[in-house]
């Protein structure tokens, strides 16, 4: 055993928490780049497009960045699923279970959950937008993606933009559990600084998820 | 003060289970004359003396101190381990705290690695399999040593010995959502890992004790806190925080030399 330590940290309990918490911090991240590339909706329809297409245009790179991202989603969520199911078999089956109130909050408790919810929305997602309509345009002379026809026309309908919001909803829950938890995970609580490790993850699921909320709203109001 | 004259009547659902191999189920009893001084466990003698009388079987409980501090004392009272009373086991736990007319549900401390034994007993010896895998301190101890011979920094000594308040009565893993010991085994590598007289195996006691954790059908640990809100000694999942740097440094970093290399 001793000398499968590394071996062994994959498979256990603290080791697959680390990388849950590292990709989970990763994933954070992207959707601050994301929610920012997001934003240039609000400057207008030629920022958004050159934007999309600066990131086409890396090619070769930009597969390798998404193939990195790809990976980050599915250990993330292999890891949790698994985790989770071990936690289900481990939870003792009680007739009457009551929380005290001083641990488990809503955010902890629906992880699962929202988690689930976040890859119905991804895939959704990708399908509607990345791998929706395809609308060309022409700007400063190059011929490019129209996304920002896309992004609007989608936001268009009143469901979509329920939905959006809804899983951005999600999204905020279960970064405001997440983000704190992955530091814990990773051995970095102090009592010095836990506590505004705590509310900067809050502070990001409520500016991150309220952000994302706020473009697909500003969106359907605009209109086309 | 109340006065102590003041009898209370409880209507208690209690587990009962005749033993690990058969279904268990709630069962109602009535219990009279009940004293608001009495403790928790003290109630449950009277209804057992009751049972007793009739010629019933009496309901199996752990307890041994009765006063806090041998961790043998359990149960799940109305779905919270010990209670749920901040830093009380079940045997602090005193009658007062209820109303006559209340009705309270009593269950066994439940997790996978926790099976019943009997009604409210169950086999707690998971816990004692983490501690044996690196819980302690290899040295040849001697005489009682100097109590000044090995200084150690107030904080240090302070957070170690939080750690050490650990009981090990489970009540961490009866509340956890995911029945994980992870606060209880990382009590035990944070104290150790802390102080000079554990640091040189802190290490392989890291590894051993998670490795052991992880295969007696513990769960994962979702940073819920469930387990510091009930933990009788208040200990902080600030241990877990510790005992998961711990482990982490040991995983990529120790190696323990084989035979051929010149270990022992």
């Amino acid at each position: 055993m001793m000398t499968s330590a590394v071996n062994h940290y994959f498979r256990s309990s603290i080791g697959r928490k680390h990388l849950v918490g590292i990709t989970g911090l990763l994933l954070c991240g992207f959707l601050v780049s994301h929610l920012l590339g997001n934003l240039l909706l609000l400057v207008g329809p030629d920022a958004f497009n050159l934007y999309a297409h600066k990131l086409v245009s890396l090619g070769g790179l930009l597969y390798v960045l998404e193939a990195g991202l790809a990976l980050v989603f599915l250990v993330h969520m292999y890891l949790a699923v698994r985790l989770n199911l071990e936690n289900l078999r481990s939870r003792g089956k009680y007739a009457v279970k009551k929380r005290t109130g001083r641990g488990t909050t809503l955010m902890s408790a629906t992880m699962p959950y929202t988690g689930m919810i976040l890859l119905v929305f991804l895939v959704l997602h990708l399908m509607n937008l990345k791998f929706g309509s395809v609308y060309t345009t022409v700007v400063d002379g190059t011929e490019m993606r129209d996304i920002y026809k896309t992004t609007m026309e989608y936001f268009a309908s009143p469901v979509s933009v329920g939905w959006y919001v809804f899983a951005m909803f999600c999204a905020a829950f279960h970064t405001a559990h997440g983000f704190s938890s992955a530091f814990q995970s990773l051995g970095w609580n102090h009592p010095k600084y836990y506590g505004k490790v705590k509310i900067i993850g809050y502070l990001y699921a409520i500016l991150v998820g309220g952000g994302f909320a706020f473009v697909s709203v500003w969106a359907y109001l605009k209109g086309v | 003060m109340a006065s102590t004259t003041d009898t209370m009547s409880l209507n208690l659902k209690i587990w009962r289970q005749k033993d690990p191999t058969v279904e268990g189920k709630l069962v109602d009893y009535k219990v009279d004359n009940v004293s608001p001084d009495q403790s928790f466990l003290e109630m449950i003698d009277v209804l057992n003396d009751q049972l007793v009388r009739k010629g019933e079987d009496p309901i199996a409980f752990d307890h041994d101190c009765r006063e806090g501090i041998c961790g043998m004392c359990s149960m799940t009272i109305d779905g919270k381990a010990h209670g749920g009373f901040k830093n009380t086991t079940t045997c602090q736990v005193h009658m007062r705290l209820y109303k006559s007319g209340d009705t309270i549900v009593i269950e066994p401390f439940r997790a996978q690695a926790f099976p019943v034994i009997k009604d409210l007993t169950v086999d707690r010896s998971a816990i004692d399999k983490v501690m044996a895998a690196g819980g302690y301190v290899t040295a040849n101890t001697g005489n009682a040593p100097d109590g000044n011979a090995i200084p150690i920094p107030k904080p240090v000594a302070d957070a170690a010995m939080d750690a050490a308040a650990c009981i090990g009565c489970g009540a961490c893993v009866a509340s956890c959502p995911n029945g994980s010991g992870m606060l209880f085994m990382s009590a035990k590598v944070s104290q150790l890992a802390l102080l000079p007289q554990g640091k040189p195996e802190a290490p392989r006691r890291a590894l051993n004790m998670v490795y052991t954790h992880d295969s007696l059908g513990f769960g994962n640990c979702s940073v819920h806190a469930e387990c510091e809100a009930t933990c009788p000694k208040g200990i902080s999942i600030e241990h877990i925080a510790r005992a998961n740097r711990e482990y982490m440094k040991a995983a990529f970093s120790y190696h323990e030399k084989t035979h051929s290399e010149g270990g022992a």
